[in-house]
């Protein structure tokens, strides 16, 4: 468990498979401000996906099979932190729903559920920091993504780390609880729909007039960024940690590399 | 009514494409769902009394035989009559029954989905009956050959424009000049035509939002008092209705009542609620002469042992179609049966199977407002995902899907070829998108590059990132 000389907590980081193949610098960011919270982290090799697509696609055996493969990854944590309130959600709220109750994966899947936490709602809630190593002057929105705001109840955590960056103004959004239209598999089963939600997205960021939008969760965040990359907006798109990290030498979510 | 919900798809394309629906449906946010926001903030306790809603739902439905017992003898000893009804055919022969035995021609009707759900008004009609919607949203929908698009604002899918035109087509006596903006006005208008209707009617048949075990009383709400004149003016008062409406007493149902004006509408009450017990008895200055209760099952009971019980506590409100997303961007006629939304979404499957309403439960980002303004704190999101587990099971599941996943699941399992294939993915995808940041078209995700691009990977995984720093640090001789 925790470190024994320096008695700091450790931190198994569950990256998300989007983060691992899509941006692995929001993982290298989440490993920045864990570590600043004072923890030690660990990236299990084991880790894969959390396995939404399965069990959101009605296919428990493979979502349970991921989930106890998840938990095995994660054995000799203090706490498991994710970048995504949608993926902590599922550890957190779902694994032990996948197990028959009263069985000793249910009792596992239950203890592993209490250790898991988003990633910043653990640095704010868990950790108590209210600084950041990160600097950024310039103005953001923020998007609270579904899964974090009405499964982990994050919406005040990112808000108070942002603040605490000198020079960075928050400026919310219309509706920035709405969902963006992603909904994983929700978006290329029903484009159209899942388009015309983006669009009212994107539109009330646009109306926010600010230099980023940001959110916790990298599927909404590709989500988002690929309307506004085909709308050809001006507007940045981040994951909220790369900000609070301080992060930013990779150009925004789908802007190429000449946009640094 | 033809269910068309496996049409669900192109029926959402047309919808997205259909500016007057857009129109309309753009009205729902600075309304319905502005007003239940108000409603909740003007009533401190409103979230305890969900719970407290919550509990006492389901207490009923854990009692329901009792409670329908009861119900029925209540109603029984207050003059009135109950026919039980297992399927909707079963609803419809037994009203056309009573219709015929009180040699009706003219029938009134109140709002009431059940009678959707029954298709009680195509049945009546083709029995020679005439059949009159007396609210205003129904009658709109019926003078143009319409479904309900909303269970509690059925005309919600139209503009104020298209219903005036629909006024002036068929009150062929209005004056040009006469003013129909507003709904008041044009509640005045209908009221001009229902009028004779009201008075001439034989048989007036309404729904019932709540039944009373303990005095055998059906409540309906309105606000145009519409449903007042349909019952009491007939010499035959129908209630349509289903088997999981019955509460136990007076009391529980005026709690419901609190939480149901506020998450439909955001009124502390709505302008009509009227309590029906029985036929008229000697004395009374009017009611009808006879009074019948249909209760309706329809599947109901059956998903009381299941894990799709809690859908039973539904109370109607509408609010979970007012704040959903895809009901807010398709309108509910594109859901292709009655009930639309993340309610329809639950509920049809079980009533038209799932074979035909498969993408109802599947047309959900899993967003949760739902299940967050619902005031019997119904887990929609999770009721979605057992009927996709059903479909799963059943092998309902298209087979391109079940193949695609199989094959993700089977690399899921196994760390060491899976990060193998991320890499290889994420450096040949980089590679692929040059400098630019995102593709604008992508193989096997048309759909998503159709209407926006998809972001390209930065070319290595977070795996090997944070290998290469844990060697370094190895190097350095750094712990960590
Ligand atoms: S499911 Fe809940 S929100 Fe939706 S209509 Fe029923 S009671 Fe209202």
């Amino acid at each position: 468990m925790s470190d024994p000389a320096t008695k700091r907590p450790r931190v198994g980081l569950f990256a998300t498979c989007l983060v691992d193949m899509f941006r692995p610098s929001v993982g290298m960011a989440a490993a920045r401000l864990i570590e600043y919270a004072d923890c030690e982290v660990v990236v299990p090799h084991a880790q894969t996906c959390c396995g939404q697509p399965a069990y959101n696609s009605g296919d428990r055996a493979d979502a349970k099979a991921l989930a106890l493969q998840t938990i095995a990854a994660f054995e000799g944590c203090d706490y498991v932190v994710a970048p995504s309130g949608s993926c902590a959600g599922m550890l957190k709220a779902h694994y032990p729903r996948l197990m028959d109750e009263g069985s000793d994966d249910h009792a596992r899947a239950s203890a592993f559920a209490a250790r898991v936490h988003e990633l910043v709602s653990f640095l704010v809630d868990v950790r108590g920091l209210s600084d950041v190593p990160g600097a950024f002057s310039g103005t953001v929105t923020y998007h609270d993504s579904c899964s974090g705001l009405r499964e982990l109840t994050i919406k005040s955590q990112p808000r108070t780390l942002l603040k605490s960056i000198p020079g960075l103004e928050l400026k919310e959004m219309d509706d920035c609880e709405i969902c963006c239209g992603f909904g994983g598999a929700f978006s290329v089963k029903f484009p159209d729909i899942s388009n015309a939600m983006v669009e009212k997205k994107t539109a009330n960021i646009a109306a926010a007039d600010a230099d980023i939008i940001l959110a916790g969760d990298l599927g909404c965040l590709m989500n988002m960024a690929g309307k506004l990359s085909r709308q050809e907006s001006k507007i940045a798109c981040r994951h909220v940690a790369e900000i609070l990290a301080g992060e930013l030498d990779d150009p925004p979510i789908a802007s190429s590399d000449d946009k640094r | 009514m033809q269910p068309t919900s496996h049409d669900f798809k192109s029926n959402a394309r047309t919808a997205l494409a259909d500016r007057q629906l857009q129109e309309a449906l753009s009205g729902i946010p600075g309304g319905l769902v502005a007003q239940r926001r108000a409603a909740r903030d003007r009533l401190p306790e409103f979230d305890d009394l969900r719970d407290y809603g919550r509990d006492l739902r389901n207490h009923a439905l854990q009692h329901l035989d009792i409670y329908l017992e009861r119900y029925e003898q209540a109603v029984t000893e207050a003059g009135g009559h109950v026919h039980w009804a297992s399927t909707g055919g079963d609803a419809c022969a037994a009203i056309l029954r009573i219709c015929q035995g009180a040699g009706a021609q003219l029938v009134t009707k109140g709002k009431s989905m059940v009678s959707e759900e029954i298709g009680l008004n195509a049945n009546l009609e083709k029995a020679g009956l005439e059949v009159v919607e007396t609210d205003l949203g129904e009658y709109i929908l019926q003078i143009r050959h319409e479904t309900p698009s909303h269970i509690i604002a059925p005309a919600i899918h139209l503009t104020q424009g298209q219903v005036e035109a629909d006024f002036r087509r068929e009150h062929s006596q209005l004056p040009k000049d006469r003013r129909l903006i507003d709904p008041a006005e044009l509640v005045d208008e209908a009221r001009q035509i229902l009028r004779e209707k009201f008075l001439n009617a034989d048989v007036g048949i309404t729904g019932a939002n709540f039944l009373i075990a303990e005095t055998g009383s059906s409540i309906i709400v309105t606000n145009e008092g519409n449903g007042d004149l349909t019952q009491s003016l007939a010499k035959v008062h129908i209630v349509i209705t289903s088997v999981d409406k019955v509460v136990p007493t007076f009391n529980d149902a005026a709690a419901l009542l609190r939480l149901l004006a506020r998450s439909a509408t955001g009124q502390e009450i709505t302008s009509y609620t009227t309590f029906s017990t029985g036929p008229r008895r000697a004395g009374d200055p009017d009611g009808p002469e006879q009074y019948h209760v249909i209760l309706l099952d329809n599947g109901r009971s059956e998903l009381l042992g299941t894990e799709f019980r809690e859908v039973l506590r539904c109370i109607r409100c509408g609010a979970c179609m007012n704040h959903c997303p895809v009901y807010n961007a398709v309108g509910g006629h594109a859901y292709g049966w009655v009930y639309p939304g993340p309610i329809g979404a639950v509920l049809n499957p079980g009533m038209i199977g799932i074979k035909e309403a498969g993408n109802l439960p599947n047309a959900s980002t899993f967003c949760g407002r739902c299940e967050s303004v619902c005031p019997m704190h119904i887990p929609l999101p999770k009721l979605m995902r057992h009927w996709r587990e059903r479909e799963f099971l059943e092998g309902e599941t298209p087979f391109v899907t079940r193949l695609a996943l199989k094959s993700w699941a089977t690399l899921a399992r196994q760390p060491w070829a899976y990060h193998a294939l991320s890499r290889l993915m994420s450096r040949a995808m980089k590679f692929a998108s040059g400098r630019h940041g995102a593709f604008t078209w992508m193989p096997f995700a048309s759909g998503w590059t159709g209407g926006r691009n998809f972001p390209a990977p930065q070319g290595k995984t977070f795996q090997e990132l944070w290998a290469a720093r844990e060697k370094q640090a190895a190097r350095t001789g750094r712990t960590q």
